[in-house]
This record gives C-alpha cells, sequence and structure tokens, in this order.
C-alpha cells in the first residue's frame, strides 16, 4: 500500500518535470507486468465458469465418484486423481534419488568441463518434446520392459499384487518410467543450484574433521540444503502429475482403479488430451473440471516447492543445520 | 595395538562406503544420459529412414506410409510465428517491469506469480484458450493454438529478460543518464541492447519449449489433413499433434512417419536449444 502511494508519488513528481515518456513508458511495463496476473486469474476464472454444470450435476461426489460413463452423462474424477498420484510417485521414486545424485555429481565430484557437458546433456532432456518421449515409450521402451524386465520382477516379486497380472506394454508402469525420465531434468537442474548454493565453509569444516566426501556430503551439505532438495523433488511431482502427451500416449487411457503397476490406468491430465476433442455437453464441463482441479493441485504443488527452495537462500551462513 | 587395528578396520569401511557413494552418483548421471542419447538415436535412425522428397511436400494419409508432413511444417511455422509475436514483446515488457520497477510488494507477487506459472500444466493452459477463443470464434482455430503457446512462452521470456537486464553494469545505465536520456531511452536504447544477447537466448529457449508442446494445440486448433493457412478460421494441422495422430495408427508405415515427423520436431527444438547456448556462451567470454 504504502509503496504503490510513493510509486503514485513519484509518477506525479515526474509528470510536473515533464518526463511524459517516463510516465509513459512505466505505465506501459505495469500493464504487462499485471497481465501476468490477469493471465493466471483469468484461467481460474474460464475453468471454472467452463465447469459449471459438471460441478452443478455432480456437486463434491465428481471428486470420489468412479463412474465413466459418456453415453449415460454420468463422469467422477477419483480413477484419475488415484491415476495421477500413482503415476506420480512412481516417477519421483525412481527420478528422485537419480536427480539428486546427478546434482551431487556435479557440485561434488565432477571436474569443470564435463560439468557443463552433463549440465548440457540434462538440458537437451528436457528440450526433448514430450510427444516424441510418448512415442519412443510405447514403441520402443514398453516392448523392451515386456521382454526384459517384467519377467524377472514378476519372478521376484509376482506375488506382490503391486506386480502382478500380464504385461501388455500399454501400461502405469511404463508410464511411470517414461516420466521420471522427463522429470529427471527439473529435480536435477533445481538440486544442483540448491547444492551450489550451500555455503563451502560447510564443506571445509567437515573436511577438517576428517571427513570422507560422503560423509561431507551427507552431514553438511544435504542436511543444509534439505528444505531446497525437497522443493525440487515436489517440483518434479508438479511436473509428472501436469505431464500430458507421452503419458497419454502410454497409460493406455483406461478409467479404472488399477491394483497393478502393469494395468492400464488414466490420469487427469490424459484423460482430457484423449477425450476432448470428441466431448460434447456434460462430458466436456467434466473433463474442464478436471482441469480445473489439475490446475488448482499443480498450482499449490508449484507454490509450496517454490516457497521450499527460496527458504535455502535466506538461511543464514555458516553452521550445521541438523 | 588393538585399537589402532580396529580403527583401520573403521576407515578402510568409510573409504569404501565413499567410494561406493561415488560411483552410486557416477551411475546416477549415467542414468541421465543413456535414455537421452538412446531416444536420440532411435529418433534419428527411424526417422531418415522415414524422410523422402515427398514426405516434405505431401499431405498426411491414414494409410500407407502416412503421407507427408507438408501441412504440419507451415501450421507449426504459422502457430509458432504468431505466438513469438504475441509471446516476445509481452515477456520482454513483463521482464522490464520486473527488473526496473518490480523492486516493490506488488513486483514480488508478479515475480512469484511467473514462477508458479512455468508449473502449469499446458493442458490447463489450453483449456483456458479453447474456453476464451476456440467457443466464442466458432471453432478450433489456429489463433487460438498461438494464444495459448504464447501464454507458455512468457514466464520464460520474463525471467530471463529481468535476470538479463540486472545483469547490466550500473555504470551503463548512470552514463546514458548522465548524458540527459530520460529513464524510458535508457532502457529502450541502452539497457535493453545491452542484455539483448541474454534475452535472445530466453527466447530461443522458449520457442524450442513450445515448438513442441502438443497438448494444448488438441483443445484449440484440433489438427487436419489438409493444409490451412487461415489463421482465425478452421482447424490446422502442426508438427507434434501430426506425431500424435500418426502415432495412434494400426499402420506400421503410418508410424514409420511418425518417426519422421518427430526427427524433424527434435532437430528444430535441439538446434534451437544449441543456438541459445551458443549466444550465451558467447556473451560469457567476452
Amino acid at each position: 500500500m504504502l509503496s504503490s502511494l510513493t510509486t503514485r508519488f513519484a509518477l506525479l513528481k515526474q509528470l510536473r518535470r515533464g518526463n511524459l515518456g517516463d510516465v509513459i513508458f512505466q505505465l506501459l511495463a505495469l500493464l504487462f507486468g499485471l497481465s501476468i496476473l490477469a493471465l493466471v486469474f483469468g484461467i481460474v476464472f474460464e475453468t471454472w465458469a467452463q465447469s459449471a454444470p459438471s460441478r452443478r450435476e455432480f456437486g463434491w461426489s465428481f471428486l470420489w465418484s468412479t463412474a465413466f460413463d459418456p453415453p449415460n452423462d454420468s463422469f467422477g474424477a477419483l480413477p484419475f486423481i488415484y491415476g495421477t498420484i500413482a503415476s506420480s510417485i512412481l516417477a519421483i521414486l525412481i527420478a528422485g534419488p537419480i536427480g539428486i545424485g546427478i546434482a551431487a555429481y556435479l557440485v561434488e565430484i565432477a571436474p569443470r568441463r564435463l560439468n557443463q557437458i552433463v549440465g548440457f546433456v540434462v538440458e537437451l532432456l528436457a528440450a526433448v518434446p514430450s510427444i516424441v518421449f510418448g512415442l519412443w515409450g510405447i514403441i520402443v521402451l514398453a516392448p523392451w520392459l515386456k521382454n526384459y524386465i517384467v519377467p524377472p520382477l514378476q519372478a521376484v516379486l509376482g506375488w506382490t499384487p503391486l506386480f502382478s497380472g500380464t504385461f501388455f506394454g500399454p501400461s502405469v508402469f511404463a508410464a511411470g518410467i517414461v516420466l521420471s525420465i522427463m522429470i529427471l531434468p527439473t529435480v536435477a537442474a533445481i538440486s544442483r543450484d540448491v547444492l551450489r548454493a550451500v555455503p563451502d565453509a560447510q564443506r571445509e569444516g567437515m573436511l577438517a574433521l576428517g571427513a570422507t566426501r560422503w560423509e561431507m556430503f551427507s552431514r553438511a551439505v544435504l542436511p543444509y540444503g534439505k528444505s531446497g532438495i525437497t522443493g525440487a523433488v515436489i517440483l518434479g511431482l508438479g511436473r509428472a502429475a501436469g505431464e500430458t502427451m507421452a503419458v497419454t500416449l502410454i497409460i493406455g487411457n483406461s478409467p479404472k482403479i488399477f491394483t497393478s503397476l502393469f494395468d492400464q490406468g488414466a490420469t487427469m491430465a490424459s484423460i482430457i488430451a484423449n477425450n476432448f476433442a470428441e466431448s460434447r455437453g456434460l462430458f466436456l464441463s467434466s473433463l474442464i473440471e478436471i482441469g480445473l482441479m489439475l490446475f488448482a493441485v499443480t498450482f499449490l504443488i508449484n507454490v509450496g516447492a517454490r516457497l521450499l527452495v527460496s527458504l535455502i537462500s535466506r538461511q543464514p551462513q555458516g553452521g550445521i543445520r541438523a | 595395538m588393538s585399537q589402532l587395528a580396529t580403527t583401520s578396520a573403521r576407515y578402510r569401511r568409510r573409504k569404501l562406503l565413499d567410494k561406493a557413494m561415488t560411483v552410486m552418483a557416477y551411475l546416477c548421471t549415467l542414468a541421465a544420459i543413456v535414455p537421452l542419447v538412446l531416444v536420440l538415436v532411435y529418433v534419428a535412425i527411424k526417422g531418415l529412414g522415414a524422410w523422402s522428397p515427398q514426405f516434405f511436400t505431401g499431405l498426411p494419409q491414414l494409410f500407407g506410409n502416412g503421407g507427408g508432413i507438408y501441412n504440419a511444417i507451415i501450421g507449426t511455422v504459422i502457430i509458432v510465428g504468431l505466438a513469438s509475436l504475441m509471446g516476445i514483446p509481452f515477456g520482454i515488457m513483463a521482464g522490464i517491469y520486473l527488473a526496473e520497477y518490480g523492486n516493490n510488494h506488488l513486483g514480488s507477487l508478479i515475480r512469484f506469480t511467473t514462477d508458479v506459472m512455468t508449473g502449469i500444466p499446458s493442458i490447463v493452459v489450453g483449456i483456458f484458450a479453447y474456453g476464451l477463443l476456440v467457443v466464442s470464434m466458432g471453432g478450433f482455430n489456429a489463433f487460438a493454438g498461438a494464444f495459448s503457446l504464447a501464454i507458455l512462452m512468457v514466464p520464460i521470456i520474463t525471467r530471463t529478460t529481468e535476470e538479463m537486464i540486472r545483469l547490466v553494469p550500473g555504470s551503463i545505465r548512470e552514463a546514458a543518464l548522465a548524458l540527459g536520456a530520460p529513464r524510458w531511452k535508457t532502457i529502450v536504447y541502452v539497457v535493453v541492447p545491452t542484455a539483448l544477447g541474454g534475452i535472445m537466448t530466453g527466447i530461443l529457449l522458449s520457442i524450442a519449449r513450445v515448438a513442441g508442446e502438443t497438448a494444448p494445440l488438441i483443445l484449440t486448433i484440433l489438427g487436419s489433413n489438409f493444409l490451412n493457412t487461415r489463421i482465425f478460421q478452421g482447424p490446422v494441422a502442426a508438427l507434434p499433434l501430426q506425431i500424435y495422430d500418426f502415432s495412434r495408427s494400426p499402420y506400421a508405415g503410418v508410424i514409420e512417419a511418425a518417426w519422421g515427423a518427430s526427427l524433424v520436431l527434435v532437430l528444430m527444438v535441439l538446434i534451437l536449444s544449441l543456438a541459445a547456448r551458443l549466444i550465451l556462451a558467447r556473451r560469457g567470454s567476452t
């Protein structure tokens, strides 16, 4: 409030001095800045308005209904919420530790030159379009998993419900693996930035006490960057939840609650992408309501994770934080 | 004596753990590189096999060898071009606001919102463009697709522009102001040109990112088997969308075409990313 008053005062003063160009330019810049807020508000408003018929028809039961019956106009979101959670968790279980490992390598081990090359490769991984990963996942990866990974996995863990049933190719399992490859750059890049922000005094102190590099990393660096790393993992989770095309191609888009990872399923994003073009009326509206929920979930995940990541830069310098 | 022996046994264990963890870190890095190489090599080999002169000049077919991707290439150029026309000025102006006038609460709010915007799923942006521009304009159209891609470009350009402008040395700005230039002229003619290399990097990266976007396009331009160069009317084809359509075909020949189109798209995205990287590297060395 105070700052906006001072801004206005400054504007007036400039106006009196006759720098009209400055005032116009600042207002223009402000307009574009405010438009960003307007865009996000517009997204919320539009999805809220378009999902009104669905919200009126199903109310809160939309959240826990498993119905999915386009001919009879009966819909529920539970299978898709469930599918999104399951595939994202599978992806982050794989990509989380590996991403942190890459960050550790880049910050603690790699020589400068190699550091740049590996950093570039990880960036390229982020640049490959989602649809290409999807194509690769369904045509190359799924058959490969079927022939070489699933048989031994089933021989050992086939008795658990998670790995039971027949693996056909399109499955939650294959989708989770492709997702993990796709969110790896997010987790790795942000963890790297967080680890870089850990002051060197942390490392030097630990090394001076005779610690090995692993002891230094696990006891002085990781605890210090804990909140930032958590943020990186959560951001990866958010990316996995919102990822659309690769999952749409691989997960099979079957609206049911699965128990085995080898089953087919569907996520919130994939069911929208798969059915949007053919949907009308209440079906369309309920898809948009799923979109609204997806927006809410990813928005909250991102706000939370960004706050966690920004914590690291405000931490006091020096001193072991356990 | 025994004290020493246990210490050294313990020391060896610590050393071993350290080595094991170092190897783990190497393996993790390998785990990122292997899939990338596999995907790129596979796309290159399969894609080259699908390339032919007809592939670049023909229209898509639902059978046989899938036909060509001429309309999809034209569609992608139109949509990404339009998106750039909208997104680049928007992003740069918002970035200028954050860097020059954004050191207050409103600036922090906008900065934070921009960061959060990068995490909004593209399909949700597609729903927004659908509601705003497809429903009201009576059908799928290229403009709605370009609008959704522009929204995805804005946060990337805004944040790079802000960071690059903040890197411009104060002395350059002061020199312009001392010569009597008003602030806006200082920004437009001195500060932004100085930061232009970095801003270009952000622009190229954002184009690379949206050129491969598929999800919002399903909801806005739908895809088409014909050439459509009208901006406000009728479904349009685009490369990523064409890959999606090809890849769902039961025919092996059409799947081949999907690889061919993927190679075109991947090359486009990689060249843009490499160019962005080069501009940044050259800027860093000077």
